[in-house]
């Protein structure tokens, strides 16, 4: 048997095996210090991953007979994840330090989920783009609920538990009529048996839809996200809001592009609808919240109503403008979530928005990088998110979908209400709270994602091209 | 001209402002250094910008000291430059900045250094709008002014400033989105979005009034022309002195100077459709609100409110379409930022001794500051437009413009000269003259120092461009007889179009 097929899943087998690793260890070897080892481990061999991705040593090709692929997009998308995974924990290991909650399972539980996303990146077909959301999903669950003394992440937990495995029956359904009327898994034999007069087909794409849209948390099936983010610790919900988001968004753009282009008409006025519902709910919703991790969710909801505008063009500028957005919005989300993790008074973390009132005269410098970030994810020029919001506008106006972008703009002028809200709050008003001083680890990830989101317009062709390279390999 | 003049002139404030950020400003010692800091880097700006206008070719009508650097993409470059009209606005900038800093010395005593920043990038950004010659680069500057602006306003202003802040920072955004929509769609069809190559571009002409709208209400609402103008009196009532110098005097003027450089070039079919319609707004503009500026109570809202129907003159001006028109809008902007500056740093005045700005507190001033009360004269006669102030050039340009088009704007817009004598010259009676029925009034002291040398300049400046206005109309001639070429070939082309289809239609 030649070993050499399975070089392209390699970063997939390394991490399976160190997380496997790492828990023998961490039952074994209970003390004070796991879990400081556990994580050092565990951040060391996803750098590795991540450096050999970078470094162009994992090989292209398929692998499982067809089932995954690697190419630039998905090695892209990976790059991503790994990115995000390894921020989550560092800055886990000092939140869940703060709170008391150093429990190994956490790193485990973190890696075997970005082990499901690097494959859903990868999926081919339909049986491993099942499995890995699966694999994705279910760490996910446990990392929700795990401060089970609280009831509230008990809560979020099941939330997320019960509507999760909901969503997934729907998406089994539609994935079960699709392979009934194509009479295959791979997406491309699917893309070659596609007819679009059959009804059952349309069922089939639309339940699958609905069971995506599920995971990236698109409206009408967004429910569970305020309630999750509000639940979970802080950085679960950090980690919540970009890696399975990205891996889920580069699933559906793969299966779309790959398996049905012939059904795009049908596939693009559900996204359409999905798309314009996400960015108005999420805006006009987060209008109301006082918690910030709520806000946050309603903003995450609108976000991904406008990555989706890239989706619905299924053109290499869509997809392009997409990769680009998933890069800006986890250096923007990343860097915020970190901040309101870093900021706490007499060792409780904050909350609320009103909790960070007058901070601009207590700690200019964390007052000016949250307002930073605030106007970049309101798309206010010259910072990065503005040009994620540019690509993909770009990509529905070609499309010639203006009515979806005059919707993308006047929902991004509403969630500018709310982002000018928490700004108001650090600037314009007083109170007499300190902070506590911020430990030099986060500082340093919070600076070097502000400055990216504040120097991008130097070099945007740097990201750019970046993005273009890896959606080019879905379009060969 | 080797030497990138014009990005040297949008860095020097910014890089003032990081010398800015690395002061200490904990103790008195640093504060000062803060504002000598901030002072000293604008005036290096300002004669920068005058080595500008030194080295300008008042001749031609190209684009001058003209960068260009790969930036976004192939066609979205790094593009600036300037002709006559963007030169006195770049200057009018320069201008007022050391100003405003010398305005803020005293009365902002708290964030001063986030205060001196804030300013500077603005004014790196407001350079930049200037400059920019293409679409992407215009929009990046265009928008950015709006963080520092609203912090300025925000977190400086008076009583209800987080309302007037909101309502600002929002009603810009609404306008300018669109305007986003319009240029990635002008991107998508043409592939380019450099304003030089543009401009010779043949746009459907369907298509063509939906961009132009679509720009348009960016800048009506910058502008802003009724019915969007009700951000401008709050926002002008609740920003510090400075902050509604730099409003009136220049983020005022992107709107008027956005209409000249793409509204109109890019879009003259547009523009010669919509005409009627600018015209209505524009009256309406300058007989309401010169009304609703009689009833004020407040002096910063009157002086805003006059604003207003001062850029109605402007617009006006602008889509006659004729020489006198153009040049006297232009004119009308130079003018109208000098003079709303002079009047909102000199009720910045009275305002640092008294903390108000109701016009019932005061009367009686002229007793107690016989000099701060006549440069007020000569700024309240500017604004009425008095012949040998550079108030009356602008108007009177303008609707020379406006009697050679259209006989009924010209006759309405004229009555608005005499309303502003109404409502400025009742504001300088209530104002100065009178019994002082005070007591605070009573302990008024006259201009200091750094008051009068604030406000010299400005007095010289409007007599000087009142009595010699050649000095700017010689430089703005060039582009704006262009501007002018352009359009009447389009529109000819046009009209040449529509008798063309009308005989088709015909047999």
């Amino acid at each position: 048997m030649n070993l050499l097929i399975f070089t392209p899943v390699l970063p997939e087998i390394a991490i399976t095996i160190v997380s496997m690793f790492l828990l023998i260890i961490g039952v074994f070897k209970k003390n004070e210090k796991t879990y400081t080892t556990i994580s050092n481990l565990a951040i060391l061999s996803l750098l590795v991953v991540l450096f050999l991705i970078f470094s162009g040593s994992v090989p292209k090709g398929v692998s499982f007979g067809g089932s995954l692929i690697t190419d630039s997009f998905s090695l892209y998308l990976k790059t991503l994840i790994l990115i995000s995974s390894i921020i989550i924990l560092v800055v886990s290991n000092i939140y869940l330090r703060n709170i008391n909650l150093l429990k190994f399972e956490y790193i485990i539980l973190v890696l075997l989920s970005v082990v499901g996303m690097m494959i859903m990146v990868s999926s081919n077909d339909l049986i491993s783009l099942y499995l890995s959301i699966e694999l994705q999903s279910l760490p996910l669950y446990v990392l929700a609920s795990i401060r089970n003394k609280s009831s509230k992440s008990t809560e979020s937990g099941l939330k997320y538990f019960v509507l999760g495995a909901l969503s997934s029956c729907i998406l089994l359904y539609g994935l079960s009529l699709i392979y009934g009327y194509t009479g295959s898994i791979y997406y491309n034999e699917i893309a070659a048996n596609l007819s679009e007069y059959d009804v059952g087909i349309l069922i089939g794409v639309a339940f699958t839809l609905a069971g995506f849209a599920f995971k990236i948390s698109a409206v009408p099936f967004h429910m569970w996200t305020p309630d999750v983010y509000e639940g979970s610790p802080t950085t679960v919900t950090a980690f919540f809001a970009v890696a399975p988001k990205i891996a889920a968004l580069g699933l559906i753009v793969r299966i779309l592009i790959t398996a049905m282009p012939t059904l795009m008409e049908d596939w693009q006025s559900i996204l359409i609808l999905l798309s314009i519902f996400s960015m108005l709910l999420g805006a006009f919703s987060a209008i109301g919240q006082r918690n910030l991790k709520r806000l946050l969710a309603y903003s995450s909801i609108s976000h991904m109503g406008f990555a989706l505008m890239g989706v619905i063009n299924g053109s290499f500028d869509g997809v392009r403008s997409l990769s680009l957005y998933m890069l800006i919005y986890l250096v923007m989300s990343l860097a915020l979530f970190i901040s309101i993790i870093a900021l706490k008074t007499n060792d409780e973390h904050i909350e609320n928005i009103e909790d960070i009132s007058g901070l601009a005269k207590i700690n200019p410098a964390m007052a000016l990088i949250i307002s930073i970030l605030l106007f970049s994810l309101a798309g206010i020029p010259p910072l990065a998110g503005f040009f994620a919001k540019f690509y993909v506008l770009y990509a529905a106006i070609d499309a010639k979908l203006y009515y979806l972008a005059i919707f993308g703009v006047l929902s991004s002028v509403i969630s500018a209400f709310y982002y000018l809200r928490i700004i108001k709050v650090m600037y314009f008003e007083e109170s007499a709270i300190s902070f506590d001083p911020i430990s030099k680890r986060l500082k340093t990830i919070i600076y070097l994602l502000t400055a990216i989101t504040l120097l991008f317009f130097l070099r945007p062709s740097i990201f750019i091209n970046f993005a273009g390279t890896a959606s080019a390999s879905l379009f060969i | 001209m080797d030497w990138p003049i014009l990005s040297t002139i949008i860095l020097i404030p910014l890089l003032g402002s990081l010398t800015i950020l690395l002061i200490n400003s904990e103790d008195e010692i640093g504060k000062r250094n803060i504002k000598i800091v901030a002072l000293y880097t604008c005036i290096v700006n300002f004669l920068a910008s005058i080595f500008l206008w030194v080295n300008f070719d008042k001749l031609s009508s190209e684009f001058q000291f003209i960068e260009r650097y790969a930036w976004l993409a192939e066609n979205i470059t790094y593009h600036v430059g300037i002709d006559g009209i963007s030169l006195f606005l770049i200057i009018l900038t320069t201008f007022l900045m050391p100003f405003c800093i010398l305005a803020s010395w005293t009365n902002v005593s708290n964030k001063i250094k986030d205060y001196m920043v804030a300013f500077l990038i603005l004014e790196s950004l407001m350079i930049g709008v200037f400059c920019a010659l293409d679409l992407v680069v215009f929009y990046l500057f265009f928008e950015a002014c709006l963080i520092p602006m609203f912090l300025i306003i925000g977190v400086w202003g008076g009583a209800r400033r987080v309302y007037a802040t909101f309502k600002f920072f929002l009603y810009t955004l609404s306008g300018s989105v669109l305007m986003l929509i319009a240029i990635i769609y002008i991107y998508i069809v043409t592939g380019t979005t450099d304003v030089t190559i543009l401009s010779g571009y043949d746009f459907n002409y369907s298509i063509q009034n939906w961009l132009w709208l679509a720009f348009f209400i960016s800048f009506a609402v910058k502008m802003p022309m009724f019915p969007v103008h009700t951000w401008l009196p709050d926002a002008h009532v609740e920003a510090p002195t400075a902050g509604s110098v730099i409003l009136a005097g220049v983020l005022l003027k992107m709107g008027g100077y956005g209409i000249l450089r793409f509204s109109i070039p890019l879009f003259p079919i547009g523009s010669f459709v919509f005409t009627d319609l600018v015209f209505v707004l524009s009256v309406i503009a300058i007989i309401y609100t010169s009304f609703i500026a009689i009833a004020q109570e407040d002096i910063k809202k009157l002086i805003a409110y006059s604003s207003v129907a001062h850029m109605g003159f402007v617009t006006m001006g602008i889509f006659t379409f004729t020489d006198q028109g153009i040049q006297g809008g232009v004119f009308q902007m130079i003018s109208h930022g000098l003079i709303s500056s002079a009047l909102f740093l000199s009720v910045g005045v009275i305002y640092d001794r008294l903390h108000t700005r109701e016009i019932a507190v005061y009367g009686g001033v002229v007793k107690k500051m016989p000099i701060y009360a006549a440069f007020f004269l000569v700024f309240t006669m500017a604004n009425i437009g008095l012949p040998g102030t550079s108030g009356f050039v602008g108007e009177f340009l303008t609707l020379l413009g406006a009697f050679k088009v259209n006989l009924y704007v010209a006759f309405f817009a004229t009555t608005g000269v005499i309303l502003s004598a109404a409502y400025a010259l009742w504001l300088y009676k209530r104002v100065i003259f009178g019994v002082i029925t005070n007591d605070e009034v009573e302990k008024l002291l006259d201009l200091n120092l750094r008051e009068y040398i604030i406000l010299l300049p400005f007095v010289l400046l409007i007599i000087l461009f009142g009595v010699y206005p050649n000095m700017v109309i010689d430089l703005t001639a060039a582009s704006t007889t262009n501007l002018i070429d352009n359009y009447n070939y389009a529109i000819e082309q046009y009209q040449s179009h529509l008798v063309s289809v009308n005989l088709e239609i015909g047999t």
